[in-house]
């Protein structure tokens, strides 16, 4: 079981976060007119790395924050946790 | 029988208490402190089971978790357990043990055939022998291989022990007691850091129990003692016996299994019987120390070998001998401390030493003591069937390939040592990548990985002084990273005997012509002709001739096999062993029960149980249940002797004709506030937002990114910035993390705050063309015409004293309200409600009758919502914004999502009017037509239409509409049933929507 430092709460048992994918996808700005090229890499296309992967965890039985992980992907080390509104280094 | 090999005076055991057993139904007795296998052993029993493929006679090999063969079927404490380590499970009054894999009895069995007939069961026989004719394998192979491969007997009894788990944290995790563990411990322990020392046995020490050592002038055994008082007064140490960890996760988690109570005869129900651990350790001791292992000869599996250090054990420990006439069959000089505690009890062994005549301090002891030592010797091959009577026995040439003389000597046991593995399991699941270490001819450590450190013998220290410092010196050192104090701590003076240089030796030769097998894993029952010809097949992977020959693998692990596979790998494909490598260290390390997996999560435990806080009033008044996720629902009420279907069909029918009331606390509900809120909304829903009054409410539909539908509900404007909305029951928690999600990451300049409310409010529905006269008399000085509160209109009222929330919604078609109260009140409404209700004929209506309403009218939920459906695949595509941008919108455009041939929602109904279409049955053209019948669609939701009196179903069917009049079969394989059914509009009751408005 991962040990996770939500940024809000400190570190908590893995059980305590659900997983949300890829913090880098980034999602085209509603009201705008995105290329259907560009939609469907946002909807499906995902990288799937073996090694450093920074990802999104929602503390869902906690603070209830989504937050960003680094984790490597091969050996579940942490590098780096933040709040979504900060950069991963 | 007495307890003949019981020595007078050694051991460990309370001779004060005598306590009865059986084995095969025998009545035995034993003490206090033995196992079941020192017990039996005290009684001369040795054949205790058959082996696994060729159901050999097998007895006790070690004394503790190594031991791979003696797994017995257990009674005790009023349950069966099967496969139980007879070395590691204490004895207890009333115990009964029997033999598992031999039919009829242990000492006659039929499948011993095998032994005799092996050419079936050469290496890889699974994959070989029973390959053809397919036919055969289902009536002859398996039934024949199960019966014959089984170890012991799971019971079918519930379970009716309690398991807890338990988390905890601490500073230092030591895993086991032996020198070097409570050195680390000690040290630490001074240094001010939480510790928790765990020792797999039930006795704390380790080696210190049986080698002749001594520590600052006391015993080993007193030294241990001493230390371990100490360490229990210290308020900042656990310090656990009868535990063993035995899992190495991710982050420095490591899980114990701890035997709570099996050992106690008499026991408080409130303490479990046994308990998991998870511990998350910052930094972790690996004292596992290390396992003998055998060296290999013929037929050296059979009852009365033992490994050197179990015998010694059983001395020292049990009291106990393993035999009266011992061979001592060594490689190095471990094994002369066994020789020597059995001349110490006035046993005359035979040491036969591999190596050449040399000296050293065990050799030149055992010398002056008479004992009869033979070098350049070793064991061929053991006689004797169901006990060793003798062996033969042989001097080794120069270059240990052949014998120079070959003789028989009798003997009654024989203890062997091929040296000592190191007990790398845990390291080896942190990741530690282990190196071989040519001096002891196995795998240790190598660098850290997460937080472990090797000490003593785990790390292949084998010397006590050595194993102290050790521990002494990594206990403080790590604990002082975290505690900032460092106490200086003298390191004992060690007396103890020098061992002299080990042999590389680990498998006898053969004379020519002989051949008896030669067992290299016995549990496995793999030999060494086994992997030959694995590898004279081609397997050259050590981790495919695992699998190919089932070396190392199942409960045993290869803790005594291991290192001698990798030998005999090595030497035949002229390879050193590092570059064999090692096979993967599985956890758990020895076996636990299931019970402890599963802890206190069974029954009605496995997860919460939500109730409505009118839960006792359905329960009172015949609800029969139903799981909505976590909820309790009232799926009817029953009546008399009424069923499902009719029960529910009356409940339906008089919603329709009257009125009736349902509980619908479980529907999601989240409160959302914010300046933003009402924007939010805009691009969460598929529909327009903007707009909405206060005091309204709006039916939304929200997508996925995909276009996918996610969710529907209604959501009210409570005020100009708050809204409450709805979600289905089972979307509820989805929904919060969705909102949050765009909220956080998204759209983080919306000021805009979520937050679940769902048990905040207790709901009914009243439902029918009486509900507004009901509703009147509900709230007598409220206007509830429909003027003053029409369809999605929205009130707040006061509902006999306590304030309510009136939403003018409808899920079953019917003109309907929703009343929420505070949660508090939910039982006070509901009550009323039925009180009130009486003259308009008012009933409660479960989930089945909700189902009837809503699938008549045609309201899609769950089963057409199923993850594949977009709005126009249900009709919903009215509620789809063409002005506006919101999630998934995009996705929409998509090609496959708009052709005209796409798969959509119609209705169905049986031609004979009576036949219930099966849910999930598949719609096809032909009903005769040949396999695979071209799929036109399945049904999705059944239910028998209360209005017009005939099966209804709504189907999700290609071409939708344009199906509309043609006829087609609905089939259902799984219920057997065929039935001609006719496709309709999915609206088939009231399609215009009349009544929710009237
Ligand atoms: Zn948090």
């Amino acid at each position: 079981m991962l040990y996770i430092k939500c940024p809000y709460c400190g570190l908590r048992a893995q059980k305590e976060f659900s997983y949300g994918g890829d913090a880098t996808v980034k999602r085209p700005n509603i009201n705008e007119e995105v290329s259907s090229e560009d939609w469907d890499n946002f909807v499906y296309m995902r990288k799937s790395p073996r090694g450093k992967h920074t990802e999104l965890w929602q503390h869902i039985a906690g603070c209830r924050q989504w937050i960003k992980v680094q984790r490597d992907t091969a050996t579940h080390e942490i590098f780096q946790t933040a709040k979504v509104t900060e950069e991963i280094r | 029988m007495s307890q003949r090999f019981r020595l007078n005076k050694e051991g460990l055991i309370n001779r004060n208490k005598k306590i009865s057993f059986t084995f095969n139904g025998k009545k035995l007795f034993g003490y206090e402190g033995d196992t079941i296998a020192s017990a039996l052993i005290a009684n001369g029993i040795h054949l205790v089971g058959r082996s696994f493929k060729y159901h050999r006679p097998r007895g006790f090999f070690g004394a503790g978790v190594e031991e791979p063969n003696a797994k017995l079927q257990v009674e005790f404490n009023g349950h069966s357990e099967p496969n139980v380590n007879a070395t590691e499970m204490e004895l207890v009054e009333g115990l009964s043990a029997t033999s598992q894999n031999c039919w009829p009895s242990v000492n006659f069995d039929v499948g011993a055939i095998n032994n005799f007939l092996k050419m079936f069961f050469p290496a890889g026989f699974y994959y070989k022998t029973f390959m053809w004719p397919k036919s055969f394998w289902y009536k002859i192979y398996e039934p024949f291989i199960r019966k014959a491969a089984g170890l012991g007997v799971a019971s079918i009894e519930k379970d009716k022990e309690r398991y807890e788990h338990k988390f905890e944290y601490c500073d230092l995790l030591v895993t086991g007691s032996g020198p070097s563990g409570l050195a680390s411990a000690y040290a630490a322990a001074k240094n001010g850091a939480k510790v928790i020392l765990a020792e797999d046995k039930p006795r704390f020490g380790g080696t210190l129990l049986t080698d002749d050592v001594s520590i600052d002038n006391l015993s080993g055994k007193d030294w241990a003692e001493k230390i371990i008082s100490e360490l229990k007064s210290m308020p900042n140490v656990t310090v656990k016996n009868r535990s063993q960890v035995f899992g190495y996760y991710d982050h420095n988690m490591l899980v114990m299994f701890e035997r709570v109570s099996d050992h106690l005869e008499k026991k408080s129900k409130f303490i479990p019987r046994q308990r998991l651990w998870y511990i998350r350790a910052k930094e972790t001791i690996l004292s596992t120390g290390s396992i003998e292992r055998p060296i290999v000869f013929g037929n050296n599996d059979t009852p009365g070998i033992f490994l050197s250090a179990a015998a010694k054990e059983y001395m020292k420990v049990y009291g106990v001998l393993v035999g009266k006439k011992p061979l001592i069959f060594t490689n190095n000089d471990s094994a002369y401390e066994t020789a020597l505690e059995f001349k110490k009890n006035n046993v005359e062994p035979i040491i036969l030493d591999t190596r050449e005549e040399h000296s050293s301090e065990l050799i030149d002891e055992a010398k002056s003591k008479g004992i009869d030592i033979r070098f350049s010797h070793g064991v061929i091959v053991a006689n004797g069937y169901k006990k060793v009577k003798s062996a033969k026995i042989g001097k080794l040439n120069k270059d240990k390939n052949s014998f120079e003389k070959i003789e028989t000597v009798d003997c009654d046991c024989i203890c062997v040592s091929g040296f000592w593995t190191p007990s790398v399991h845990l390291a080896s699941q942190s990741g530690n990548k282990l190196k071989y270490e040519e001096k002891i001819d196995a795998f240790v450590p190598d660098k850290k990985k997460q937080h472990e450190t090797s000490v003593g013998a785990a790390n292949g220290s084998f010397t006590l002084e050595e194993s102290l410092k050790n521990g002494f010196e990594n206990g403080s050192n790590l604990s002082a990273k975290i505690t900032d104090t460092k106490t200086e701590i003298a390191i004992p003076n060690v007396n103890e005997k020098k061992y002299g240089a080990h042999d590389k030796f680990w498998c006898m030769p053969l004379p020519k012509n002989e051949n008896p097998k030669r067992f290299v894993d016995f549990q496995n029952d793999v030999s060494v002709s086994d992997i030959e010809i694995a590898l004279r097949e081609g397997y050259r992977s050590i981790e495919h001739v695992k699998r190919y020959t089932t070396l190392g693998m199942a409960t045993d692990q290869g803790r005594t096999s291991n290192l001698n596979g990798l030998q005999l790998v090595s030497n035949i494909e002229n390879k050193i062993v590092p570059e064999v490598g090692h096979t993967t260290f599985r956890p758990p390390f020895t076996p636990i029960t299931i019970g402890t997996i599963v802890g206190r999560e069974v029954g009605m435990e496995y997860m919460p149980t939500r109730k409505t806080p009118m839960h006792e009033w359905h329960e009172k008044n015949n609800a029969v249940f139903v799981d909505a996720g976590a909820w309790k629902r009232p799926r009817y009420y029953k009546q008399g002797n009424e069923t499902l279907f009719e029960a529910s069909k009356r409940e339906a029918k008089n919603v329709r004709e009257n009125v009736g009331i349902c509980d619908v606390t479980t529907l999601g509900k989240i409160d959302i506030k914010g300046p933003d809120a009402a924007e939010f909304l805009n691009r969460v829903y598929t529909n327009a937002w903007m707009k909405l009054p206060v005091g309204k409410a709006r039916y939304g539909l929200m997508l996925r990114e995909d276009g996918i539908v996610m969710d529907d509900g209604t959501t009210t404007r409570i005020s100009e910035n708050h809204y409450h909305m709805t979600t289905t029951t089972a979307q509820a928690a989805n929904v919060l993390s969705h909102l949050e999600y765009y909220l956080q990451i998204v759209w983080p300049e919306l000021n805009v705050n979520v937050v679940s409310t769902t048990e905040q409010w207790a709901g009914a529905a009243i439902a029918g063309p009486k509900s507004r006269d009901m509703l009147s008399k509900l709230y007598p000085d409220l206007d509830v015409s429909n003027d003053a509160l029409p369809f999605m209109g929205y009130k707040e009222a006061e509902f006999f004293g306590v304030p309510s929330r009136i939403f003018r919604i409808s899920f079953s078609g019917e003109l309907a309200y929703e009343i929420n109260v505070k949660s508090d009140h939910g039982m006070f409404m509901w009550e009323k409600m039925m009180e009130v209700g009486k003259e308009f004929g008012n009933q409660p209506y479960g989930t089945e009758a909700l189902s009837t309403l809503r699938i008549e009218m045609g309201h899609v939920a769950g089963p057409e919502l199923d993850g594949r459906t977009i709005p126009s695949d249900v009709s919903l595509n009215g509620l789809v914004s063409k002005k506006k941008d919101f999630i998934g919108k995009n996705s929409l455009g998509r090609e496959a999502f708009n052709v005209e041939s796409r798969q959509k929602i119609v209705g169905l109904i049986p031609i004979d009017r009576k036949s219930s279409i099966p849910e999930g049955s598949h719609i096809v053209q032909d009903q005769n037509a040949k396999l695979p019948n071209p799929k036109l669609g399945h049904v999705s939701s059944s239910c028998w239409s209360v209005e017009n009196n005939n099966p209804f179903s709504l189907a999700i069917m290609k071409d939708g509409k344009n199906m509309i009049g043609k006829k087609f079969f609905a089939v259902s394989p799984l219920k057997n049933k065929s039935i001609e059914v006719e496709v309709i509009s999915s609206h088939y009751v009231d399609p215009e929507g009349k009544r929710v408005r009237s």
